[in-house]
């Protein structure tokens, strides 16, 4: 199992190969990709910024809580931090297991549970400005 | 005591600091920290209750007592992914 927050590029492939065991019959990653806009407004890039102790140490539970609730060989969770262009890997998950359907299931599963409790940020930098996503509008304005 | 609190992101730009360190009285808990800072800054104050708290970096409660040393954070919505 392995949970990093990094700033280099994320290569799937490496990953995949990590997580693979001989009694593994699929390997499900899933990679996050910076899209060129956010609802109505275009993106130019992305700033990611984590609390990386903390973050390392969430992921992790999320592997914890996947391997209890499916039977899956390993997993591997990278997250970028720093700026990252659109088109570029912000994230990758990647399960092994012996059948697909876990893999599948735990993959998505551990998604989800990163979004909503890994304390990483998000800014999105644009023609029009920038702002952290998740942030009430003006709550965040420096008095 | 003292305290190592840790900002990120729009938490960091609103402080203007990664990391400042603390002197709150003996006894204070985690809820006492955070109205202490939003007296500081009035714009983590209007964020309120959208930020966790988090000790020695895990999520907890603002009835949490601190200890001297801890390291504290109030972390804005996550959006990672």
């Amino acid at each position: 199992m392995r949970f990093a927050i990094t700033t280099e590029l994320i290569r799937p492939d490496a990953l995949h190969s990590e997580v693979r065991g001989d009694g593994d019959g699929a390997i499900v990653t899933f990679s996050g990709v910076v899209r060129n806009h956010s609802g109505d407004l275009a993106t130019d890039h992305l700033v990611y910024e984590a609390y990386p102790e903390m973050a390392e140490r969430k992921m992790a539970e999320i592997g914890d809580e996947v391997k209890q609730r499916w039977p899956i060989g390993d997993i591997a969770i990278v997250h970028r931090v720093g700026r990252v262009e659109v088109g570029e890997i912000s994230v990758v998950i990647a399960v092994a297991s012996p059948h697909r359907a876990e893999a599948f299931e735990a993959c998505s599963y551990a998604i989800d549970r990163l979004k909503e409790s890994v304390p990483i940020w998000k800014k999105e930098v644009g023609p029009d400005g920038h702002y952290w996503t998740e942030v009430p509008a003006g709550a965040a304005a420096v008095d | 005591m003292n305290l190592r609190v840790l900002f990120f992101a729009a938490c960091r730009e609103i402080t203007g600091t990664r990391e400042l360190e603390i002197e709150v009285a003996d006894g204070s808990n985690v809820g006492d920290l955070r109205r202490d800072l939003g007296e500081r800054f009035p714009a983590l104050k209007r964020m309120g209750s959208a930020l966790s708290a988090a000790v020695n970096a895990d999520y907890c409660r603002d009835s949490v007592v601190l200890v001297e040393g801890d390291e504290v954070s109030f972390l804005p919505p996550v959006s990672g992914g």
